[in-house]
């Protein structure tokens, strides 16, 4: 049992040692070695999982032998375990499903790169989920900006180019405000591992020195977190950065990347600064409307898109405004709500992402809507992808969609003040939703005019790559409908780690 | 009381106006180049800040020096070490959005982000 303690550490190492054998073999082994570092990983995390959920408590795993106050550590419970065998589990979903994408869209010489930078992103994001150090946590999130704007540009073509310049100038926006925070608490804590800063943090806050300084320097952090992942005003960069780059790298940006920032935020909160401080500040407050206006703004701005996956990057940006409402009504039934929605959301964007990849290559690679009437029988499993991600967003029952706004509802109903703005955001949101996923659904569907010189659909991809298109689909689904079906282990599990969380 | 607090924080508050002069610039400026150069002097302003508060007035820097081996003898190691890991991060971002812009020249011929994303649009 206590040699499982060591798995955090060796799946992060695993990640990491395997990128560097990655860059120097050639495509296909690349894929063969990826692929098993990450499945390694999700048996290591789940170990660890069924580790945190047999003792009931988290662990901290000492790195060298530097004792606590100076040496770096780690620290695993039942919602980061939980989180990153998800997340870990739906990286090798993406890249087995885009992998025929990865081989049309990526030049030969390069592909092996692509690999290497999911490996990061695999390192990264397991070593942010874990460590108990926040300068270790800047590092790789800057680790994580490197492998995503990697896994943006490597697609050659102007507009991705472009989309990986401006993803890459908003993500360095965020990580300097971070890292001025970080260096701000640091500065009046001189402490970098968690639980010291907190408790120099809750010692300050009792003597009431230093309030405003820290207010400004969570303000900081939250804003650049909230830049990097996104949260309306911040937006903007979406659409460009999920609509052009190969559908794998759209999967896992929305999904997985900009979820793990969150995930940040919440441990800077209620582990760094504390649930007094950060009540007391009001800033969930804040959040709490920009969340509204997130989702109203996403909703609305995917509405007047005419491109699938614009469209389905605006509807990105409405769920982040989900996850930061349930967040911003500080409680814990709320929070287990957005940590719900996190996971509804990762199994679910990259279903979307995919099978709408899947549904363009049968209409002559076009995104547009008048081009993809009829996809969905041409491509029937892309369409049923498609049909399931749609209405699992939509929050039809049945899908996990439902069980996260049951959730969010639910969780407002405590909250007296912020119920009445949650409940008609999210009856708002639905309508809304249903209008453009909808739509979409009954677009491929529809029987397509007949035209002049009726374009021949070719399938684009090889038949081993089809046939893991086709599974790929199959478990994101499956995934969504034990999500909508069984919640009661899965929400067991979030409580159970957030209660061992800060 | 105010102005004495400025004066014994003198570095501290040239950092945080170089850092504002960075961020800002990386923000707004249109040009690539100024935006990468807005980005170092944001990233250089963090590395003065934590520098300057790990700085002790008449101490040694943290090597081994002169047989003294008592902690007062040395300044704090910690921030300088965490400027060195900061220097290292900032230098590959920089060389990555160098690289990305070398690509973009070649493609569009300007450094001019707002004509970029003009001709880009014109593209498809």
């Amino acid at each position: 049992m206590d040699f499982i303690r060591n798995f955090p550490f060796f799946s992060i190492m695993l990640a990491m040692l395997s990128a560097i054998i990655t860059s120097v073999l050639p495509k296909k082994a690349a894929r063969i070695l990826n692929g098993c570092a990450i499945s390694v990983c999700i048996l290591l995390n789940a170990a660890v999982l069924w580790l945190t959920l047999v003792t009931g408590e988290s662990f901290t795993y000492t790195m060298g032998h530097f004792p606590a106050p100076w040496g770096n550590e780690l620290r695993a419970g039942a919602l980061e375990a939980l989180m990153a065998t998800v997340f870990s589990g739906v990286l090798l979903l993406s890249v087995a499903g885009g992998a025929g994408h990865i081989d049309l869209d990526i030049e030969e010489s390069r592909v092996n790169l692509y690999y290497v930078m999911i490996d990061l992103i695999e390192g990264a994001m397991l070593a942010m989920l874990y460590t108990n150090d926040i300068f270790t946590g800047y590092v790789f999130i800057e680790i994580m900006t490197i492998a995503s704007c990697g896994i943006l540009m490597i697609r050659q073509i102007g507009r991705t180019t472009l989309a990986a310049v401006r993803y890459m100038i908003m993500s360095l926006l965020g990580s300097g405000l971070f890292l001025i925070g970080v260096v701000l608490l640091y500065d009046m804590t001189g402490h970098l591992l968690m639980e010291y800063m907190h408790e120099s943090i809750a010692a300050l806050a009792r003597s009431g020195q230093y309030t405003l300084p820290l207010t400004i320097a969570v303000g900081l952090i939250t804003m650049g977190l909230c830049i990097k992942c996104g949260l309306f005003p911040f937006h903007f960069w979406m659409p460009d950065t999920y609509g052009y780059s190969t559908p794998a790298s759209s999967a896992i940006l929305s999904g997985l990347v900009s979820k793990l920032y969150i995930l940040m935020l919440i441990k800077v909160y209620y582990r760094v600064v504390g649930a007094e401080f950060i009540a007391a500040s009001k800033i969930l407050n804040v959040l709490f409307v920009f969340g509204l206006c997130a989702i109203i703004v996403g909703s609305v701005s995917a509405i007047r898109e005419n491109d699938i996956r614009r469209m389905t990057a605006f509807s990105s940006a409405a769920q982040i405004g989900y996850i930061f409402v349930g967040i911003g009504l500080g409680t814990t039934a709320g929070m287990a709500a957005s940590m719900f929605h996190i996971i509804t959301h990762a199994v679910t964007k990259p279903l979307l992402f995919i099978s709408a990849s899947g549904l363009s290559d049968v209409s002559g690679g076009s995104k547009k809507f008048r081009d993809l009437q009829e996809s969905g029988l041409r491509n029937r499993a892309a369409g049923l992808g498609f049909s399931v991600g749609s209405l699992s967003m939509v929050g039809l029952p049945v899908f996990a969609g439902f069980v996260s706004k049951i959730l969010f509802a639910s969780a407002s109903v405590l909250n007296p003040h912020k119920m009445l703005p949650t409940l008609i955001v999210l009856a708002v949101s639905t309508v809304l939703n249903a209008v453009y996923f909808l739509r979409t659904v009954i677009r491929i569907y529809r029987p397509a005019e007949k035209r002049d010189g009726e374009p021949v659909y070719t399938e684009r991809l090889a038949v081993r790559d089809q046939r893991a298109f086709v599974l790929c689909l199959t478990v994101f689904a499956a995934m969504n409908l034990l999500l909508g079906l069984w919640s009661t282990p899965v929400t067991a599990i979030l409580t159970a780690g957030l209660n061992m969380f800060s | 009381m105010f102005g004495t607090n400025l004066l014994a924080n003198f570095e501290e508050v040239v950092a945080v106006i170089l850092f504002g002069i960075g961020f800002s610039t990386l923000l707004l400026h249109r040009n690539l180049i100024k935006k990468i150069i807005g980005l170092n002097i944001m990233d250089t302003a963090v590395y003065l800040f934590l520098a300057s508060m790990g700085y002790i007035e008449g101490r040694l820097s943290p090597i081994l020096q002169n047989g003294a081996t008592g902690q007062e003898a040395y300044i704090n190691p910690i921030p300088s070490g965490l400027v060195l890991t900061g220097i290292v991060v900032s230098v590959s971002v920089t060389a990555m959005m160098l690289a990305l812009t070398i690509r973009l020249y070649q493609r569009y011929h300007t450094l001019n982000l707002d004509e970029i994303y003009m001709f880009a649009q014109r593209e498809k």
